[in-house]
This record gives structure tokens, C-alpha cells and sequence, in this order.
């Protein structure tokens, strides 16, 4: 997986071919965002608000899956403990919330200051590893905060609890689905821009570099490690702007959000997408949970027991998907676009 | 807080880190010999559980229920690793994650179609029902059995990988693979045999759990973690790391629940004691992990190769 080389070059070629026609690549990204911008509208003209919440639930967790890419995908950093970091955004709602501060500033300055120190912390210790050991070291971390979510008794613990009413950021009216499912919008956009400007900013460079070989970047006289816990906590503050969106979204905050399974889900969505590549745990996420909604919604017009087999174990059906996926495609939905371009002459 | 509860708390202690240690031991062959990372290991236990369980309430016969355990998961294993697991060797850890986590999704769903929703019973066998007054508290016979096929089970394997051909190789295999191949050995022989070794293991670690834990789908999934945990404070790859990592983890964590709540109301305000004592008691051995990886990244016993 020679991504980073594949990220560096592929914006500067790509205006040789868009003076004839633009690249596939492009154009399957630019369709899908007009696409999220023109939900709203779709959903009013279809009579289905529903379709609202379902793509703000997909753009939220595009967003998760866009922060944990950068340390996946670009760090060689496989944490298998970011849906810590939603929880943490949640519980910044919830627990403000619940004491009656509703500002959606005071929610946002807490939660991100709560997940930068907390991942500076969990970073420095992770980071101490690598590899195999990374993974596991992260997967416990989230777990410890998972087993704290559900001893905080006066927030509901296990069951989890619910929210008052989404938080307030004065002449934004959050409350209104539409304005709510831009503001997610936005962020997610906005979150995609600053990424693909800092990976290709030398900071992008440095941690790329990591990447592919970090021992020659330490002997070059890079802080390896700095670039790496830096990294680490930005990908975290994005899942807790993640979390805080989730919190306001299903109005509901709950340990569930931090279980184990949340954070393998974050990453089936990036490899399905495309690891290393900036839009493909977009792709990922989306694809990701209409899979899980059409699954579990049943009625494939299959003969009667087969439908109603799908639709009590859609789960199982979803796990051979995810196996699928693993086994045949190496570079993921809108990797395999990416690739297809380079390797064009 | 009596001595005699103490003792009784630290046996049941030892009894979930034999547990432990039996599932472990699978997961850190498989783990320190192929670089592999298996999180559908507690399905394999889950589904052990499973065989035990169905085989008991159709014959009654412990005996019967621990072959079908073993052997289940043993075919079980083997058709997982040659249909899926053999051809993410070669790839990166992030794709084993997820091949392994979409096999428990699988293995859950099946579980849940076969047996339903709701948890299967199994009794302790007839032989082991009883107590034995033991320091003066009556203590399952049951639970020292488990104890004693853990121990026997630890001993039986540090005899296979030190003193036999086979643990030669597997150790072989785990220090340096392809030379091992290199010299002509069937390394996909090996590790197929190691990962077999492994599933059965997970499934005589579900026979013993069946009837002291609850048999129902997702019952794979903590104590997998609790696994993982074992593993990373005994130091990855090593058979020892796994037996010492589970008993440490295994009696902390038992001691913890039952002590710390207590120890805390003795110490703190009530109202806070009562909320963080059962939370604080949940997260020692991560916390405990934490410090070890913090202190020595290896995990206590690290192995040594060479």
C-alpha cells in the first residue's frame, strides 16, 4: 500500500486530464456531495423526513471515519478505540445538558477541550507502541471509558439518558432538522477541506512520511513522535465533534456509543471507502450504514421466509459483507477510482 | 471483610484466570506464531459453549459435551482459517481487525438462529455439583475443576512447546518464519496445526464456562477483551506471559468488584463512593494494562527469542 506516494501526486496530475474531461474520481465526489446538499430539498419533494435523519446519521459518522482515516490512513496507526472519542463528545452534551447548560459554545469548548487533553494523554501512553499492540492498547482505553460511561449512575448509566433539547448557538436554530442536517454538512465539508490542505502541508508530509518508513524520518530529524501524537489528537478531536453532533442528533447519549463495535464499524467504513485516501471513508460511511438500513428494513421482495430471515439477521449478513470486503478488495470503493487513475499513463 | 472471604474471593479469582488463561494461551499461539490478530477467538469460545451445551442437554453425558465442545470448534476453527483467516496472513493487522470482526457478527447470527435469542442452560455435571468445606467455607467442587483442567491443560502445553518436535517448530515458527520455511518446513502445516490447537482450546474454555456463565449470543465478546487484556500485561506471543497476565488480571479483577466498593465507602464521601466505587472496580485492569504498557511495552513477561 504505496498510498502516501499515491496522495502526493495524484492532485498535480489531475489537471492534465480535467482540461478534456474530469477524472471519474472527481466526478463521483463532486456528484455525491451535490448529492447531500440536495437531500432536503429531495426529502421535502418525497414527502419523506426521514431520509433527513438517515443522511445526518451518515454524514456524522462519515465525519468520525474522515478524522480516524488520518491516523489510519495516512499515520499507519490502527486504533481500534475512536468510538472513545465520540462518547466523549456525547457525554460533553449530555452531561452539560443535563445541568442545565444548554449553550452550544460552552458544549463545544468543553468537549474538545476534555478530548484534546484526554487523547494527549491516551496518545502518549499508545504511542509507546506499535502495530498489534496499538490496536489493543486503544481497543482497552476505549473500553476503561466505556466502563466509566456506565458508572456515571446519575446520567443514566447503562441505559443511557435522554437530552432536553439540541444544543443552542443563538441565531442557529439547531431544532429545525434542515438547518441541523447543513450545520453537519458543513462541518463535514469544512473538516474535508482543512485535511486535504494539511496533508499536503509539510505537517501532512512529516506524518506520511511516518508512515512509509519512520525510522529514516527520525534520522532526517523529524520529531516522529510529536507528528504522530499530534495526529492522534487531532483525529480524536474530530470523532468528539462527531459525538457532540450524534448526542444532538438522536437527542439521546448512552454508553452504546463507545462500545467496541462502534469503533470496528469506523473502521470497516474506512476500508470499504478507501484507507489513505482523504474522501473514501465518506464513501465508506454512507455505503456503510444504507447497507445496514436496507438490510434491516427487510422487504428485498425475496420469497417470504428468506425475507424475513434477512431481516432478523441482518447482522450476520452484514459480518460476511464486512468479511467480503476484507478478503477481495484491497483498496476500498473510491480507492479503487484512485487507483484506476493512476494508472492511467 | 472476613479472611475466609478474602481466600474465597481470591480462589474464584485464580478460577476466572485459569479460565483466561485457557483462552489466551489459543489466542497467543496464534497471535505470537503467525502475527496474527483473531478477535473471533471468543466466538470460538462462545460457539464451544454452545456444542457443550447442546450436547449435554441431549445426553446428559459431561464427557459427551466436551468432545462435542473440542471437536466443534477444532473443525470450526480450521474451516475458519483455511476459508477466510489463511488469506489475510500476508496483509496488513487493519484487514485482519476487520475479517475477524465480521466473522463475530457471523458467528452471533448463527448462534442466534440456531439456539434463539434468549441464554441456553447447562448444568454442572452430577460428579461436580457439590460443595467441599474448604478453610472453613463451602466452596463449588466445580470451580476447582476448572482450576484443575487449567492447570493441567498450562502444563501439558509448556511440555508440548518445550520438549516436543512439534513445540520446536512452533517456536521456530514464532521466532523466525521464514527461515523456518526456508529450511523446508511446511510452515502452513504449522500454522493450520497451531490454529486448530488454538480453536480447540477456545472451545474446552467454553465447556468449562457453560455452566457457570450465561450461553447466549455475544457472550464471546468480554471476555475477548478480557483476553487482549491478559495478553498485553503478560507480554505478547509468550505462553508464560498468558498464564501469569490471567491469573494477575483473573484474581484483580475478582478481588477489585468485591473489595473496592467496600475499601472506597471506608475512605470517600458515601454518595461518591457508592457511584464510583462499582465504575472504578470495572476499569483496574484496564487501568492496570495501562500502567504496564506504560512501564514496560513488552507486558511483564515478554518473550524471549534467540
Amino acid at each position: 500500500m504505496d498510498k502516501p506516494h499515491a496522495v502526493l501526486t495524484a492532485p498535480l496530475a489531475l489537471p492534465l486530464h480535467s482540461r478534456t474531461l474530469p477524472s471519474m474520481r472527481v466526478l463521483a465526489a463532486t456528484l455525491l456531495i451535490a448529492l447531500l446538499a440536495a437531500v432536503p430539498l429531495l426529502a421535502q419533494w418525497a414527502g419523506q423526513p426521514y431520509y433527513l435523519t438517515l443522511v445526518s446519521r451518515m454524514m456524522v459518522f462519515a465525519l468520525a471515519a474522515l478524522g480516524l482515516n488520518l491516523i489510519v490512513g495516512f499515520g499507519g496507526m490502527a486504533s481500534f478505540g475512536h468510538a472513545l472519542y465520540i462518547g466523549v463528545g456525547a457525554y460533553a452534551v449530555g452531561i452539560l445538558s443535563f445541568h442545565g447548560i444548554t449553550s452550544g459554545w460552552a458544549h463545544l469548548a468543553v468537549g474538545l477541550l476534555a478530548g484534546a487533553v484526554l487523547a494527549t494523554v491516551i496518545g502518549l501512553v499508545c504511542l509507546r507502541v506499535s502495530g498489534l499492540a496499538f490496536i489493543m492498547i486503544t481497543l482497552a482505553f476505549a473500553q476503561m471509558m466505556y466502563f466509566v460511561a456506565v458508572g456515571l449512575k446519575q446520567y443514566g448509566g447503562d441505559d443511557g439518558r435522554a437530552l432536553p433539547a439540541r444544543s443552542q448557538f443563538g441565531a442557529i436554530d439547531l431544532s429545525n432538522d434542515a438547518v441541523f442536517y447543513y450545520v453537519i454538512f458543513a462541518v463535514l465539508m469544512a473538516t474535508l477541506f482543512a485535511f486535504h490542505r494539511l496533508l499536503r502541508a509539510r505537517f501532512g508530509m512529516v506524518l506520511q512520511g511516518c508512515k512509509a518508513n519512520e525510522r529514516r524520518m527520525r534520522a532526517l530529524g523529524f520529531g516522529t513522535v510529536r507528528a504522530r501524537l499530534v495526529a492522534y489528537v487531532i483525529s480524536a478531536l474530530v470523532c468528539v465533534l462527531a459525538g457532540m453532533l450524534l448526542a444532538n442528533l438522536t437527542l439521546f447519549v448512552s454508553p452504546s456509543y463507545m462500545q467496541w463495535a462502534v469503533s470496528g464499524d469506523l473502521i470497516v467504513m474506512i476500508v470499504l471507502g478507501g484507507v489513505g485516501t482523504l474522501f473514501g471513508p465518506v464513501v465508506g460511511a454512507i455505503v456503510w450504514l444504507a447497507l445496514e438500513e436496507l438490510l434491516s428494513s427487510g422487504g428485498w421482495g425475496l420469497p417470504a421466509a428468506a425475507d424475513e430471515l434477512m431481516k432478523t439477521h441482518w447482522l450476520g449478513v452484514l459480518g460476511l459483507l464486512a468479511i467480503v470486503v476484507t478478503v477481495c478488495m484491497k483498496q476500498g470503493l473510491y480507492g479503487w477510482l484512485v487507483e484506476r487513475e493512476e494508472a492511467k499513463p | 471483610m472476613s479472611a475466609s472471604l478474602l481466600l474465597a474471593q481470591a480462589l474464584n479469582g485464580f478460577q476466572l484466570g485459569v479460565l483466561l488463561f485457557l483462552l489466551s494461551a489459543g489466542l497467543t499461539l496464534v497471535l505470537g506464531i503467525m502475527n496474527f490478530v483473531n478477535l473471533a477467538h471468543g466466538s470460538l469460545f462462545m460457539m464451544g459453549a454452545y456444542f457443550a451445551a447442546a450436547a449435554y442437554g441431549a445426553t446428559q453425558s459431561f464427557l459427551l459435551a466436551g468432545v462435542a465442545a473440542i471437536a466443534g470448534t477444532l473443525v470450526l476453527g480450521v474451516l475458519l482459517e483455511r476459508v477466510v483467516l489463511a488469506r489475510l496472513y500476508e496483509r496488513d493487522h487493519l484487514y485482519q481487525v476487520l475479517g475477524t470482526f465480521g466473522a463475530i457478527l457471523v458467528f452471533n447470527e448463527v448462534a442466534r438462529y440456531t439456539w434463539g435469542q434468549s441464554p441456553v442452560f447447562m448444568n454442572v455435571p452430577e460428579a461436580l455439583a457439590g460443595t467441599i468445606p474448604l478453610f472453613g467455607l463451602a466452596y463449588p467442587v466445580y470451580r476447582l475443576a476448572i482450576i484443575a483442567v487449567g492447570l493441567v491443560v498450562g502444563a501439558l502445553l509448556y511440555l508440548v512447546i518445550h520438549r516436543t518436535r512439534a513445540g520446536m517448530l512452533i517456536r521456530a515458527g514464532a521466532s523466525d518464519a521464514q527461515m523456518l520455511s526456508a529450511l523446508g518446513v511446511d510452515t502452513a502445516l504449522v500454522s493450520g496445526l497451531v490454529f486448530a490447537v488454538g480453536a480447540a482450546l477456545a472451545g474446552l474454555a467454553g465447556l468449562m464456562a457453560g455452566p457457570i456463565l450465561t450461553v447466549q449470543p455475544g457472550m464471546g465478546e468480554p471476555i475477548l477483551i478480557l483476553a487482549l487484556v491478559v495478553l498485553i500485561t503478560g507480554g505478547i506471543g509468550s505462553i508464560r506471559g498468558a498464564f501469569y497476565g490471567a491469573l494477575i488480571v483473573g484474581i484483580a479483577d475478582t478481588v477489585g468488584r468485591a473489595f473496592l466498593p467496600g475499601l472506597l465507602r471506608e475512605v470517600a464521601e458515601r454518595s461518591f463512593a457508592q457511584n464510583a466505587g462499582p465504575a472504578l472496580a470495572s476499569m483496574l485492569i484496564y487501568l492496570l494494562m495501562a500502567v504496564v504498557l506504560a512501564v514496560r511495552p513488552a507486558g511483564l513477561f515478554p518473550v524471549k527469542h534467540g
